[in-house]
């Protein structure tokens, strides 16, 4: 894209898009940190990251200011006024995911040291793949990139079929023993926010889309999540 | 101003253009002001009762177009035309065609409000008066009454109409050429800029005027505005260097324009 006739008003949009890039790394880091702090039962790590999580949050309303301000001052058209709506929904969907890693965080602290190893590998797993759309999503927003973002967009079905084997997986302990409901319940949670995660990088994908092409994505995402059908047989 | 030979077409049935009756139909026109090539090969379809407008940047001729569809270029001894504008199907080049009849079915405003140094009241009936279109005094009386009142100016001046029209704020004049025009019952109003002259308020409420015409008239508006193009149109035309770039519906020209030249012109980029 060439430049604006005012100088200001390319300043204006790459301030927005600076602040995106930093927000987008700030989650990035709050995930891996959240991760992190989960399979390891690192308190005081999970506490930096529930105390990290107001700089996003502080970020977003960055964001939004900068936006009704430029909206206000430039009466952006075409291109633009999407590349403004999109960098507010994109900061409320990177908002969304530090507010799951932070939450996540919390959960360390509902963990006992002695929780079997093999029963978090799962969530960490999962926070893994949301990991890498993450960073996936946020590298198509930063190079404007719809085949990218399509392509996340559709690696998502991944993230969801893992939740529902990860999903069945922890009914059965609970069912073997419900000793562990507390334990698995608190995973449950840890998986279901990666799979949140990973549904917000999907909504970042439509919008990257609608950015380059004018128009939404028409075709139906696939979706492997079927937990929300899933019954528990009695014994 | 020279007329090229040319063949009549005329369309077998009514068109249609974005879901709208067509009122006028430019075919391969092509305007010359001496060497210069100011429109290049314009063919577009313009719907009646919606308004549609040219944008572009100066110089880009939309102005010489809209000034073609009323014959305002015949008075420019260097300006050399080619192609066709149809209103109806009928040519207003053709030579049995009377210019001021075609001009009292084609109303224009302009820039600069420039209603004429008489009273408000006569500058109303000066046109219904000179086509004759009164049947006497309490006729010619209702048509200027109704022409002010479809222009949202009466309820301000019904207490003066002997007063001068030069009297009258900016926006009021304005709105007083906009009854003048529409007093002779034209079919079609042509808008140069109609509110370039004009503060935001008086703005708004020409936008809200056209945008009551629409009803009933075929208004074509070239604006340097694009937000008031946006605002009003429901067409709109993107002319560069002489060339129609760009011509649809206006929500989609405004959000997600097909040709690169519009998206850079209507973001403020460099062409």
């Amino acid at each position: 894209m060439s430049d604006h006739i005012m100088k200001a008003y390319d300043d204006d949009l790459t301030q927005l898009k600076t602040m995106l890039a930093q927000m987008g790394g700030l989650a990035e880091d709050q995930l891996a940190k959240a991760i992190d702090a989960i399979s390891r039962r690192d308190t005081n790590l999970a506490d930096l990251v529930i105390a990290g999580d107001d700089k996003i949050d502080m970020l977003e309303r960055q964001v939004e200011e900068k936006a009704i301000l430029t909206i206000a001052k430039r009466q952006p058209m075409a291109r633009d006024l999407r590349e403004i709506m999109v960098a507010i929904r994109v900061s409320s969907d990177l908002e969304r995911i530090g507010d799951l890693a932070k939450n996540t965080a919390k959960r360390t602290h509902a963990m006992s040291e002695s929780l079997p190893r093999k029963l978090i590998t799962g969530v960490t797993r999962m926070g893994r793949i949301a990991q890498e759309q993450l960073k996936n999503i946020l590298d198509a927003y930063a190079q404007t990139n719809a085949e990218k973002a399509i392509m996340v967009w559709r690696a998502d079905e991944e993230l969801d079929a893992l939740y529902n084997s990860i999903f069945r997986e922890l009914l059965t302990y609970m069912m073997e023993d419900p000793r562990m409901i507390g334990l698995c319940t608190h995973l449950l949670f840890g998986a279901k926010n990666m799979e949140r995660i990973g549904d917000h990088a999907t909504n970042i994908a439509e919008n990257i889309y609608y950015l380059v092409n004018g128009k939404p994505i028409l075709e139906e995402r696939p979706k492997k999540d079927q937990t929300s059908m899933t019954a528990i047989e009695p014994r | 101003m020279n007329m090229m030979p040319h063949t009549m077409v005329t369309p077998a049935k009514p068109r249609v253009f974005a879901g709208r009756a067509v009122k006028i139909v430019a075919h391969d026109v092509n305007v010359y002001y001496a060497d210069k090539h100011a429109i290049k090969h314009l063919s577009i379809d313009i719907p009646d009762r919606a308004v549609s407008s040219f944008i572009g940047p100066s110089g880009c001729g939309k102005s010489t177009f809209l000034r073609a569809i009323n014959r305002m270029n015949d008075t420019i001894p260097i300006a050399r035309m080619t192609g066709e504008i149809l209103i109806d199907g009928k040519n207003v080049y053709d030579r049995d065609l009377d210019v001021v009849q075609l001009r009292a079915r084609v109303g224009m405003v302009f820039q600069k409000p420039n209603p004429f140094p008489k009273s408000i009241f006569e500058n109303v009936a000066y046109g219904p008066r000179i086509h004759g279109l009164s049947r006497g005094k309490t006729d010619l009386e209702e048509i200027v009454v109704n022409s002010l009142k479809k222009a949202g100016l009466f309820e301000e001046v019904k207490d003066r109409l002997e007063h001068s029209g030069t009297s009258l704020s900016g926006g009021q004049q304005q709105r007083l050429c906009i009854a003048r025009a529409i007093a002779v019952n034209p079919e079609v109003i042509l808008m140069d800029e109609p509110c370039s002259a004009l503060d935001p308020i008086a703005t708004a409420r020409i936008e809200e005027l056209i945008d009551e015409l629409k009803q009933n008239f075929c208004i074509v508006i070239v604006t340097h505005s694009m937000q008031q193009a946006a605002r009003v149109s429901q067409l709109a035309a993107f002319f560069h260097r002489g060339n129609q770039v760009e011509f649809g519906d206006t929500d989609e020209v405004f959000t997600n324009p097909q040709d690169k030249r519009t998206q850079d012109y209507i973001t403020g980029r460099f062409g």
